[in-house]
């Protein structure tokens, strides 16, 4: 689905979310109230500049006050790889836009991530995978590296990570493996209307972190829950 | 190149903390004796996934938690060892960071003292390491909520890179020393996307000034700067345990503030001299080669170096 | 990966009371070698994994050596490996046998 349809799905009387330089910020009418809409189109990259912008806008939402739910949706590349994003601290402009997104769920507007287009790495960590609960539509492509690429790093052969790929869902990109690893709860139907998928998954919110419990269910992370569930039983002050 | 041994007897304070490793970090950061490892080497808790691709593992999987005491103080640490697979995040590695989190929620420590030293998420255990990172980051903005400091201290020859360096960023404060680098891509990937013209990520001075230690923190981008010992480090965490911001409204309006200024001030520079320039730094070529106390003095003069807006 | 593994008689237990240590660590020419004190006074066991195949006569003879040297008996010592030369194979044990003596 294109943004356009996204939104069209999400607001069937209309909304007044707009795009300017591949951010995406607005609102629409949603179960009697509203729910509030910020994120990347367009897969743009995320440098500082966005970041700065993103976050003042999930910022506006929480001074605004009342309960409205904001919808993160991305069509993002990887972070903005450039001598200036890093000279100008990119860290902290990211770390700040997902702070405020974990922030805004924590005050009384739940954060739904949708991811329908690509993300990667730095964008994908301070956008999508900052929400309460993320949820893809199919043909979403988030990833950490493309296969070419990880094969020059590791210097393995593309083919054979390609043939691990199929058996393991740990390392390759794909929507698929991240519903397998627990970072996206989800997929929903393209067919359906949005507005009642994304209804429901607000009313579904888990109060706490459990992806690494959806990680060891599904096959994708068979560890992570159990490490960290023997960390918690265990730590004591001494 | 040598490893340190762990001397029992020899308290350590004046080890470098570049050179050290996690384990050594971790001994002479707390209390002596005061270290309690949970899931240790001794349980083999390693990597389900490394064999796949014919690499050794580690018995920590490159990650070390626990309980200690740093002056007394009941603290919860973890540790990260660069030298292993780069300090990169793996399933059983994140998953150990993420479970002390959650215990520090539980156990309401003093402080809960991170020691970065990491390349971001290992690309063989990559979806597991992402979602770990972003498990870390909402674990650390709750435990922040609940009164909790989180401290970050990178001097690593590692430094903070990628999903580290966005953990780094939600931390309450950052002790980074000279040779700590904090950064989301790593030279070498901007030079491989962008051309050598963008950044020549074989010129180290370049690396430093835009992503080493000293800029970070007349930038900003960290609290403290520490010498690279270990005692110097330690004083540092001491030191910023009390005056940790709140995590609230209020503190990210002051950091958008903060972050918007930065952009409006310095975003058409080019290098960190320029920035350092902007700032009223006299002599910013000389920036580099400045020692710990002449960098402090320095520090001290700007003044406007040190913020609560993180 | 290859897996090795060697069992040694010692004349006596190695001195010291420490349950257990750890040292080294796991990357280019370097390993990392845990030991506990968890067998038989005069029993000693060496198990290795290593990504370099083909050098299990390499490995039998340090270990062999370390033992000689050591008496390290009653200890259970395992190596994660990350492609050491021998040198720093044997520092690495008698490192890791001083730890364990205190």
């Amino acid at each position: 689905m294109t943004l356009a349809e996204i939104l069209a799905s999400l607001f069937p009387e209309g909304h007044s979310v707009t795009v300017a330089e591949g951010l995406v910020n607005g609102e629409g009418p949603f179960r009697g109230g509203r729910l509030a809409v910020i994120g990347i189109d367009g897969d743009t990259a995320l440098g500082v500049d966005g970041a700065c912008r993103l976050a003042g806008y999930v910022l506006d939402v929480v001074r605004r006050g009342g309960a409205t739910p904001i919808l993160v949706a991305i069509d993002s590349d990887s972070q903005r790889m450039s001598r200036r994003d890093e000279l100008l601290g990119l860290n902290e402009y990211l770390a700040h836009l997902a702070k405020t997104l974990l922030l805004a769920d924590a005050h009384g507007h739940p954060t739904v991530g949708l991811i329908y287009g690509h993300s990667a790495a730095g964008a994908f960590i301070a956008t999508a995978l900052a929400t309460r609960v993320l949820v893809g539509l199919p043909g979403a492509n988030p990833s950490v590296m493309d296969l070419p690429s990880v094969a020059r790093v590791t210097k393995l052969p593309l083919d054979r990570l390609e043939a691990m790929a199929k058996d393991t869902p740990v390392f390759a990109p794909g929507l698929d493996n991240m519903v397998r690893t627990g970072a996206v709860q989800a997929v929903l139907d393209p067919g359906q209307p949005l507005a009642e998928q994304i209804a429901a998954v607000i009313d579904a919110l888990p109060a706490d972190d459990t992806r690494d419990r959806a990680g060891r269910e599904r096959g994708g992370r068979p560890v992570a829950e159990a490490i960290a569930a023997q960390v918690v039983r265990e730590a004591a002050l001494g | 190149m040598s490893e340190r041994i762990i001397d029992p007897a020899a308290k350590g304070w004046a080890t470098s903390w570049y050179e050290a490793s996690a384990r050594a970090r971790v001994d002479g950061l707390l209390d002596a004796g005061s270290f309690r490892e949970v899931i240790g080497p001794e349980q083999r808790r390693m990597s389900p996934h490394l064999p796949l691709f014919d690499l050794p593992r580690a018995f920590d999987d490159g990650m070390i938690v626990g309980s200690g005491r740093l002056d007394g103080k009941p603290v919860l640490v973890a540790a990260q060892e660069g030298r292993f697979m780069g300090g990169a995040f793996g399933e059983v590695h994140g998953a150990k960071l993420v479970g002390l989190l959650r215990a520090a929620l539980a156990l309401k420590p003093d402080a809960v003292l991170i020691l970065f030293d990491t390349g971001g998420v290992r690309l063989q255990e990559a979806n597991a390491g992402e979602t770990a990172i972003a498990e870390v980051m909402r674990a650390i903005v709750q435990l922040r909520a609940a009164g909790v400091p989180v401290i970050g201290l990178i001097g690593g020859r590692a430094g903070a890179y990628g999903g580290g360096g966005l953990i780094a960023g939600t931390c309450s404060r950052l002790v980074v020393s000279e040779g700590g680098r904090i950064s989301v891509s790593g030279p070498e990937v901007i030079e491989t996307n962008k051309g050598a013209e963008e950044f020549d990520s074989r010129d180290r001075a370049l690396v430093w000034r835009t992503m080493g230690g000293k800029h970070r923190r007349l930038t900003g981008g960290a609290d403290a700067y520490a010498d690279d010992t270990v005692a110097a480090f330690r004083q540092a965490a001491l030191d910023l345990i009390g005056r940790a911001p709140a995590f609230d409204l209020a503190t990210l309006e002051a950091e958008q503030a903060r972050l918007e200024q930065r952009l409006t001030r310095f975003g058409d520079c080019r290098d960190g001299t320029e920035i350092w320039a902007r700032l009223g730094v006299n002599d910013p070529e000389a920036v580099p080669a400045l020692t710990t106390a002449a960098f402090d003095t320095l520090l001290a003069s700007l003044g406007e170096t040190t913020h609560d807006a993180r | 990966m290859e897996k090795l593994s060697f069992r040694h008689t010692t004349q006596r237990a190695l001195a010291g009371a420490k349950a257990q240590a750890i040292t080294g660590v796991v990357a280019s020419g370097n390993l990392e070698v845990l030991l506990e004190r968890a067998l038989a006074p005069t029993e000693c066991t060496v198990e290795i994994e290593t990504p370099i195949r083909g050098y299990g006569e390499v490995w039998a003879a340090v270990v062999a050596d370390f033992v000689a040297r050591a008496q390290p008996g009653g200890l259970r010592i395992t190596i994660n490996d990350g492609g050491a030369r021998p040198d720093t194979v044997s520092l690495r044990l008698l490192q890791g046998a001083r730890l364990m003596e205190v």
